[in-house]
């Protein structure tokens, strides 16, 4: 292919690119016009007959699935369900035999899979009528119509972007956004260990928003509970970390410090060993009778039979935690921010030095502000790492110790915590729900406006 | 006489620095102690000849290669080896599938221009503010409908949970497609190449580095996570990763007989997973950066 071939088809491809959904409906002629109803027939009616009759084959196997499966999951949805699993005495066989009840948790998944679906379908019927609109355009300029054999050889060109998104977009609908919605669901319905609606549950509204917000109940109360110490572990464990992975690079990277790389790879080497390896040795190590006690009684900083109380007591368990996570954390951060703090242009080193500012005086005044302004985007995302962070209290604490034993909530247990308690261990399925929408709505509103403001974010490929 | 204070401030400008620099060393010493001391201490224990998690005293009395031995071939209990192969398996595979998704939609978000591609990037965003245990009941939920959570269905939903996902983690890998000039792609569009072409044969033998980054972090995926595959084993005992295998090691039960066990398998895994990061360290660093500057 030549020069002028290659740039003639780049230019059709660009004249190809303005069809709309709403203008195939308005200019479109009769044939493309009654695609809306029999997928296709806007392509069969011109000259793009194979790819007319894979619409038509998609239109009707749809139709095909919801008149066998969809339209009866549909149907159930709003009521999930009510036929209890009923036991009845076989006389011929003398047992007792069981009729399949009704699941509400399948109804649900089912219901939610039929309207994905339907999406996905409405997506087709959008194309066919663009398609068919596109071929009548192609037909009418005397342009060429491509065969079905182009279309698929444009798939590794110019619709490259179809053939390779649509794989990974297929899982992340199945695994991500389905169950994502399932779960935003249930916080609306009251499937719970709670009043045994384990198998039949139904839609109950805002309930359980209600209870959660309700500081009187135990459920209300444990969560404001949770949320300021979420609030606070975030705040710590950005913060400690951030100052301190900061502070250890500056010094490592000072200009009379020997021996750089030796002091790096000692700090990186932790973080080579899997996080949660270390965590659970960390774990161990500070048991009552673990490591560090038992370093600490032969060194007699505490007397024999005596030990610290690093996860039985609420004030010294989150203290540990937020320590510890300096330790995982640190080495990442310093790995982060050494490249940032080289990036600060040296003059205002110089600058300050001839105006005799001291060390104190630079960090505060040029390092700091320059950090800040520079990080926040990281920042953010930290916090937010924080607030969904998992492994460091699950691992390390378990949430423990457990000081209220009518709450379902440890002293160190974060909201992510708490809810894998919730729905794990205990059950209760929509108060999980609940929590996991709340979460997610707290970091929306924080990281979402401050991310689309960063410069990152508008600067990115404007072309 | 003032030649004489001149020299003699130079000497404490002198004296300060020396004063500095061991303070600085000594500073380093000792975080440098503590943080290499748990890796130091697992590897120790791993060596122990006592078996049991508490001792009496802090260096090993004896030290022997048993814990190892018992990883491989004492199997009635934790089948180690087992879990070994599961393992595995399940990170071969779903680093195929998830190296093939994340490149792929890395490279169409940064070099291709589509309708969707703005809107998908934000709905990237957004997901990742979920909590990610939110979903995972729910997950196990789908793959029990579809009867994924029994016998050997167990190792596909694992490597569908753990490469399902993977295109959502973009960022990094786009942000080094992005430095590779675009003038590049257009010459390759003007001597006729496809697009396809140009990502299987200029785009992805120029970026050696990110993709070996990609290849191996989602190998290695397998080996560390815990959460997932606790949720999706559930009682199959046979499907365990060593991940759960390890954490088994701790419980109540078992944590006596095999806790230097424990310490031998977690050196096992951290080994490999040392040399990568370090190898590694560099393009992660890169990666960051890229992130953080914009």
């Amino acid at each position: 292919m030549n020069a002028t071939s290659a740039l003639k088809m780049r230019s059709t491809l660009r004249a190809d690119n303005p069809v709309t959904c709403m203008e195939a409906l308005k200019n479109g002629d009769t044939m493309v016009k009654l695609s809306t109803v029999v997928m296709g027939l806007g392509n069969m009616a011109h000259k793009q007959v194979a790819k007319g009759l894979l619409f038509l084959a998609a239109e009707a196997a749809y139709i095909a699935f919801m008149v066998m499966y969809g339209l009866h999951n549909l149907a159930m949805l709003p009521g999930l369900g009510s036929v209890e699993q009923q036991e009845y005495w076989n006389e011929e066989l003398q047992i007792f035999e069981y009729t399949q009840g009704d699941r509400s948790i399948l109804i649900l998944l089912y219901g939610l899979a039929t309207i994905l679906l339907t999406c996905v379908m409405f997506w087709i019927w959008r194309g066919t009528l663009k398609s068919g609109y596109a071929a009548q355009l192609n037909e009418a300029a005397g342009r060429r119509v491509n065969t079905l054999a182009e279309d698929i050889a444009d798939l590794f060109d110019a619709n490259l972007y179809r053939l390779l998104m649509t794989p990974p977009m297929f899982f992340i609908g199945i695994l991500t956004i389905l169950p994502l919605i399932f779960m935003i669901c249930m916080a609306f319905t009251s499937y719970s260990k709670i009043g045994n609606h384990l198998v039949l549950f139904d839609w109950v509204g805002l309930d359980n928003f209600v209870t959660l917000f309700d500081s009187n109940s135990v459920l209300g109360s444990t969560f404001w509970r949770v949320l300021g110490w979420t609030l606070v572990w975030a705040f710590f464990a950005t913060f400690t970390n951030y100052f301190a992975g900061m502070i250890l690079a500056i010094i490592i990277n000072r200009k009379d410090t020997k021996a750089k790389g030796f002091w790096r790879f000692c700090f990186v080497l932790p973080c080579a060993v899997p996080m949660f390896v270390s965590l659970l040795i960390m774990r161990t190590m500070l048991q009552p009778e673990g490591a560090v006690n038992v370093l600490l009684r032969q060194m007699g900083v505490i007397a024999a039979g005596e030990s610290l109380p690093f996860f039985t007591d609420p004030t010294w368990a989150r203290v540990t935690v937020i320590l510890i996570n300096i330790w995982v954390g640190v080495p990442y951060t310093l790995l982060q921010l050494t490249g940032v703090l080289q990036n600060i242009p040296a003059d205002l080193y110089e600058a300050a030095t001839v105006d005799g500012a001291n060390a104190v005086q630079t960090f505060f005044r040029i390092t700091l502000p320059y950090m800040f302004y520079v990080t926040t985007p990281y920042l953010i995302s930290t916090f937010t790492g924080n607030v969904n962070n998992f492994n460091v209290i699950y691992l390390l604490s378990g949430g423990d110790p457990v000081t209220d034993l009518a709450s379902t909530a440890g002293s160190t247990d974060l909201l992510v915590t708490w809810l894998y308690k919730l729905t794990i261990d205990r059950q209760y399925y929509n108060v999980g729900a609940v929590v996991g929408i709340l979460t997610f709505i707290i970091l929306a509103i924080g990281s979402l406006l401050t991310y689309r403001r960063s410069k990152s974010y508008r600067e990115e490929g404007g072309f | 006489m003032s030649s004489n204070t001149k020299a003699a401030k130079q000497l404490s400008a002198k004296r300060i620095r020396t004063r500095n620099n061991i303070i600085v060393y000594i500073v380093l010493s000792v975080l440098a102690f503590i943080w290499l001391f748990p890796v130091a201490w697992i590897v120790m224990t791993s060596f122990r000849g006592e078996k049991g998690s508490y001792i009496s005293t802090f260096f090993p009395k004896t030290y022997t290669l048993d814990n190892y031995i018992k990883l491989f071939t004492d199997t009635s209990l934790l089948n180690f080896p087992q879990m070994f192969l599961n393992t595995l398996f399940v990170a071969i595979c779903s680093c195929i599938l998830s190296s093939f998704f994340l490149l792929s939609a890395a490279y169409c978000l940064s070099r291709l221009r589509f309708k969707l591609r703005r809107p998908y990037m934000n709905m990237a965003m957004i997901l990742g503010l979920f909590p990610g245990f939110m979903s995972m009941v729910a997950v196990y939920f789908i793959l029990k409908a579809v009867g994924l959570t029994e016998g050997n269905g167990v190792r596909l939903a694992l490597i569908l949970c753990y490469s399902g996902g993977a295109a959502l983690g973009f960022q990094i890998t786009k942000g080094f497609f992005d430095t590779i000039p675009m003038a590049l792609d257009e010459a390759a569009l003007l001597d006729g190449c496809t697009r396809w072409q140009i990502f299987t044969k200029i785009t992805l033998p120029l970026s050696k580095p990110i993709v070996i980054y990609t290849i191996l972090t989602s190998f290695m995926g397998p080996w560390v996570d815990f959460v997932f595959a606790k949720v999706i084993c559930r009682a199959n005992a046979d499907q365990y990763t060593v991940a759960i295998g390890l954490w088994k090691m701790l419980e109540k039960e078992y944590i006596d007989s095999w806790y230097t066990s424990f310490a031998a398998g977690a050196v096992l895994i951290s080994i490999p997973i040392a040399l990568l990061f370090l190898k590694l360290q560099k393009y992660y660093v890169n990666g960051m950066a890229g992130a953080v500057k914009g």
